[in-house]
This record gives C-alpha cells, structure tokens and sequence, in this order.
C-alpha cells in the first residue's frame, strides 16, 4: 500500500530574463545559499538549475528584476491544487529593524564652511532638507562644526532650518578629517538623525564617507533627487553607470540615512526674513595634541589666469567640437557678452585645448544649471549631458539633428553655429540699440 | 615600507550605450579598463618604489576577470599583486567594499610596514569617492583626499606634506604616516610598460584571496555586508524640446524665432 504523504509545495526555478542584466556586480550569486549562480565573463549570472532550490533571494536581490521564478507545468498543476494561504511570518529581524528605525528621528543639513565662510551647496540642501522634514513631519536641523561660527547659525534659520546644532572651538578652526569626523559621531550618536545631508565637495565627500564608516550606514554619493517612501525611507536618486542610467536607492536597514549632493544641483531656497529657532550649543574636548594632522596653508585659487565662474552663471554659451579650432570660441563669447554670460565647453573641447579646464561642463567638470544654457556644436554625450540638464532653458544649436543634445533641448536649431550664433548677437545689438534711441 | 594602490577594474562608462528599444544597456563588447584615476594612484606607488625604496603593492576586489587589470600593474612594475575575490564579496557597496580592502591590507601588515595607501579619488563606474574614506577610518589612518601634489615624505619621523585641490582652493597639509592618499589627474604622467615588463607580466605571480585567507564575518562582506540597496533602475527623463524653423536653409530665420520666444516667454531681457 502507498501511503499518502503530504504534496510538497513546489518552489520552481530561478531564470534569467534575457536582456534585463545590468551586471550589478553579481549580487544574484552572493546571495544564493547553494552556489547555483555562474557569472559570465560579461557579468550575467549563469543558473544552474539542478541545483536551483527556488529560495526567491537572487529574486529579491537583483536591482534590474532580471532574474524570476518559473515552474514547469506539473508544478504548476501542483500549485494549482494548492491553493491555500499561505501562513504570515513574523519576522523578528524585521521587528528590530523597526524599532531601530523609530529611534531615530530629524532631518540634518551639514553646514559646510571655510574660515567662516559659507558653501552655497549647504543652502541649496537646506532647501531640500526642508521638503522632506515637512513630508516626514520631523524639524529640520543644520549642523556647524568651526571656529567663531556663530554667525552661520541666523543664516541657517534663513535658510528653512528649525535649530541649529554648533560645535564652536578652536580645535575646528580649520576642517581636518579626524576632528570634524568626531565631532559629527559624537552629534549623530547622541541625538539620532534619520537623515544626513551633505554636499558632494571636496569636503563634502571625505567627512560624510568617514562618517558613514564610522557609524557603520548606507551613503548614497552625488544624488539628483531626494524623497520619502511610504514606509518613510529616504529614496536617493542618482545617475549610475556614467550618466546612462539613473538609479534609487535605499538604505532601510541602517540609519542615520546619509546622503550626498552635487553643487547646483538643488535650486537655492529664497533667503527668508530672520525667525531665529533653537541653537544647541555642544563642546567635544578634543585635544590638539591627539591630531596628527595640519592644515599648514589655505590658498585660494583666483582660478590662476581665469575668473570665469562657469558654476555660478546664470547664461551659459558652451562650444564642443563643431567649433573646430580655438580661435572660433570668440564667436561665444560675442554673444555671451551680449547676454551677460560667460564661455563653457565639452570636455573635448576642453582635451584640445581650446578651453581652460576649469569651464568644462559634465561629469568630469562642473555641474552647473544656469537660467540660460546655449550649446554650440555640441554634440551632446551623456557625459556632458549630466552635467547640464538641469538648467531651465537648454538651447541646442548643432548641425546633426540626430544628436542627443536636441534630447535634452527646450529649443532646438538644426543649422551651422557659424550662421547662427553671429545672427544671435548680431539681433541681439539691433534690439539693445533700437532701446537705446 | 609599502605604498598600496587600490585599483579598480571598470567598464569603460564612456562606451556605454542604452538599447532604445528595451531602454536597457548595452553591454556587449564593452571593454574592461582600469579606473583613469586609479591608473595615477597606481603610480604614485611606482614613483615611490623608485624614488624612496618602498615596495609597491596593487590591491584589487573583483571578479575573477579582474586579474587582466592587475596583470597590467605588474608590466608597469608592482613587487606584488593582489586579487580579492570571493563571491561572498560579490554586490559589496563602498562599506563592505572598504571592509574587505581594509582586511588585506592589514594582512599585507604582518610582514611589511605600510606607508601609504593609494586610491582614485572616484571610480567612474560608481562614482562615489567613497572606498577612500572608508579604508582610512577602518585602519586609522590620516585620510587625505584629492591630493594634487605631494610635497615631502619623510620615512624616519613618518610625516608627509601634501597639497590638496579643492574647489578653489587648495590647502597644505601634513599628516602622518600610514596614510590613504586619494588622487587626482594631476598628480602625475602614468607610465607606459616596457615590453619586457610586459612579456614578464604574463606569467608574473599574481595572489588570489578569497574570505578563507581575509576571515571577514560574511555578514559584513558583499551584498550583506550593504546597507544600501538599489530599489529601481530606469531611463533618465528627458523632455524633448521644440525645433525652431530651418536652420539649415535660413538661419538668420531660425535666430530670430529663438529670440522671439526667449523674449517673448520672458527667459531673456534685452
């Protein structure tokens, strides 16, 4: 007599979908608990399916959800036969996960400064850090680390924050790693932030990636877009791969959830009239003789023989390389005098030599969203593209109207620069003279 | 004393292209390269090795395809070359990446002293300037970033000054030794290998460690070791503009439409 056992549930197989890997760095195999996943010398993982045990974690781990579960159809006459609940798990980790979450709360802004002056970038992230602390219901705080700083705390407040913390000593005079990497600990532990913004400076990026080392959490680098899910994670947007594709990520295990932002890249909030909130004035004895550390000299670059801040202007007239040789950037700047811009360029622009390398636009140069972006002869690589796409008006002027310039572009021109920019300025004069009669 | 080089092998990010149809990437014949900043951080520790005696060392975490990368340190000249791989390690972010560098080069410290760590100041596939730091607060030591120059090393009282370029500003600072060094472009000229170097690095020792020989807590390495995780990939979005008359045909035209709506819509005041 057979005996009647209970039908196993059958868990099928995992596969690859075709086409959707994007070759994360095998994070399907690492988490696969019977070493069932090859990877292919492209990156693709390789199922070996008589060893596939149908366990869903390579599922779950694949950011592209490129991998899914398929069962053969005698399992799925299986599962069509059992169609019952399946049972709700309760899960202690996820329950102390909870509760760690819970315990921290508020959004932080570090306020970056050198000797007293300020960074732009910290009111720009004053400005979003403001949006997500109303979302989440929670006070928004910047944070001062330095030396006679005080002043920093009214400008804070005019910038949307609800209380400022400040660490005010001689010891931060001048920012060095091993100090301002205890003293932010030192504020993150002991009042518990969800969230830490930073911005993506020099500065910037070597406290936060201490910082995030040191307290063990997720920092996401360079993010583009800041916001909150419904389960009150912080959702980092930023491009991946060069620029080619963009990417949200989240850090729900660990907190504070900390995150850096590019320069420009957040529009700058209006400077509101002072409504002074609470300032929490903190002390960490550090002792000068504990830090190896010296900052021996500061000196400021005047931009060596160039002054042009491409970063900061409001109209930008940018070439590339339909501009063929050096001597036709005068073209540009002609009509960047006329509108009170300044010269930017294409990184190969900048690679011949036509430009200093402190104008180029991109992912390699600066990040820059003036009111008034015109692209000349560029053709428009997403490198370049990253760098730029934020501006409020792109006008793109190239011949090739396959380039991927006109992608991005609120205006397009499909012509030759060198009729089209002379008849820009030229129009431009006419118009300005016509006003002045 | 070892000078370290972290390196990275990347795809070459600039040959990436997205397929229009599935909106995926196409990843096809894409070539693996060293990281461009990594290749100078590379060396720096070759300069060391040639002009203060230290031993250079090239680390890299990687599949296992990531030994061609390291191949090529050793036809520039690295005493040694070091694979971390393991697919343990596998979908590490930069804290679990900085754990798994940090462990082996505290191995390498059980036979030699170290002295510097060099890494890129960013890859550009990740972009993040993230393992640096890392490494520098799991090991103790002095972070200095964005390094354009290094002014004086002195070996006996282990100081080194260096200038660090910021945005504009630079700063001189001196730290001490070990330190982890991130570079930029500008310190230096890679060197080209020679093709007995070359020839030499085909079968050149080349050291494997996997988690058997580093030890880490699995639960702090590769994917587990995370805490960040992408959620969702997609296509950037871009909102096509509007083509304004011929340019090709008449383009005095073409520029006086383009003024008239930047006037006309208030984007520019003449």
């Amino acid at each position: 007599m057979e005996k009647q056992t209970k039908v196993k549930k059958p868990r099928g197989r995992a596969r690859l979908i075709a086409g959707k890997c994007i070759a994360c760095g095998a994070r399907c195999q690492s988490t696969c608990p019977v070493n069932c996943i090859d990877m292919s010398e492209q990156g693709e993982p390789i199922v070996l399916e008589e060893k596939c045990i149908g366990c869903v974690k390579c599922v779950k781990a694949c950011p592209g959800s490129a991998l899914e579960i398929v069962f053969t159809p005698e399992e799925q006459a299986i599962l069509a036969t059992l169609s019952g609940p399946a049972e709700p798990e309760v899960d202690e980790e996820e329950l102390e996960r909870q509760r760690l979450i819970a315990s921290y709360s508020g959004v932080w802004v570090f306020i970056e400064q050198t000797e007293g002056e300020p960074a732009r970038v910290s009111w720009e992230l004053s400005g979003s850090g403001r949006g997500l602390a109303d979302t989440l219901g929670v006070p928004l705080s910047a944070v001062i680390i330095g030396h006679d700083v005080g002043h920093l705390a009214d400008e804070a407040f005019r910038y949307g924050a609800d209380q400022v913390y400040i660490i005010d000593q001689e010891v931060y005079a001048r920012y060095r790693t091993e100090a301002y990497l205890e003293a932010m600990c030192y504020l993150i532990e002991k009042y518990r932030p969800e969230i830490v913004l930073m911005g993506a400076t020099g500065m910037g990026r070597d406290l936060a990636g201490a910082v995030a080392t040191r307290v063990k959490t997720g920092l996401t680098a360079d993010c583009t877009g800041l916001d909150i899910d419904a389960r009150r994670n912080l959702m980092q947007t930023r491009p991946a791969f060069g620029g080619n594709i963009m990417a949200t990520i989240l850090c729900e295990r660990c907190r504070p959830q900390m995150a850096t932002v590019r320069p420009h890249v957040m529009p700058l909030p209006e400077r509101k009239e002072l409504k002074p909130g609470k300032v929490i004035v903190e002390t960490l004895p550090l002792n000068e003789a504990d830090i190896f550390t010296r900052v021996l000299e500061i000196i400021k670059d005047k931009g060596g023989k160039d002054k042009v801040d491409v970063a900061g202007a409001e109209f930008i007239v940018s070439g590339g390389r339909g501009l063929m040789a050096k001597e036709n950037f005068y073209l540009l700047e002609e009509l960047a005098e006329e509108v009170g811009g300044v010269v930017g360029g294409s990184r190969s622009a900048v690679d011949a030599g036509w430009l200093p390398p402190e104008r180029q636009v991109g992912q390699t140069g600066k990040t820059v969203r003036p009111k008034i972006y015109i692209a000349c002869g560029i053709s428009g690589a997403i490198q370049h593209l990253v760098g730029m796409q934020d501006s409020d008006v792109i006008i793109a002027i190239n011949r090739d109207r396959e380039a991927p310039i006109f992608e991005v572009a609120t205006f397009g021109i499909v012509g030759d620069l060198f009729q089209v920019v002379p008849a820009l300025t030229s129009k431009l004069r006419e118009m300005k003279r016509a006003r002045a009669h | 004393m070892l000078a370290i080089a972290c390196i990275k092998q990347v795809p070459d990010t600039t040959q990436v292209q997205i397929d229009p149809v599935t909106n995926t990437l196409i990843r096809d014949g894409i070539p693996f390269i060293i990281n461009p900043y990594d290749a100078h951080a590379l060396e720096e520790s070759l300069r060391l090795k040639d002009s203060h005696g230290f031993k250079a060392v090239a680390l890299s975490m990687g599949p296992p395809n990531a030994e061609a990368t390291l191949r090529k340190a050793i036809a520039l000249g690295v005493d040694r070359a070091v694979l971390l791989s393991d697919r343990v390690f596998g979908g590490a972010d930069t804290l679990s990446t900085s754990n798994v560098l940090s462990a082996a080069i505290k191995k390498l410290s059980e036979s030699d002293e170290i002295g510097i760590v060099f890494c890129g100041k960013q890859t550009i596939d990740g972009d993040t300037a993230q393992v640096g730091p890392g490494i520098a607060v799991r090991l103790g030591f002095s972070q200095l970033t964005l390094v354009d120059r290094i002014l004086a090393i002195d070996t006996e009282a282990k100081t080194i000054r260096v200038r660090r370029k910021l945005e504009g500003r630079y700063e001189i600072v001196e730290a001490r030794l070990p330190a982890m060094i991130t570079v930029v472009r500008e310190l230096n000229r890679p060197r080209y290998p020679t093709v007995p170097m070359r020839l030499r690095s085909v079968n050149g020792e080349l050291e494997v460690w996997g988690n058997s020989e580093l030890k880490l807590d699995t639960a702090t390495v590769g994917l587990k070791g995370s805490p960040t995780c992408v959620s969702r990939i997609f296509s950037p979005e871009r909102t096509k503009g509007e083509i304004l008359g011929d340019g090709m045909g008449d383009p005095i035209g073409a520029a006086h439409l383009l003024l008239d709506r930047l006037i006309g819509g208030d984007l520019l005041a003449v």
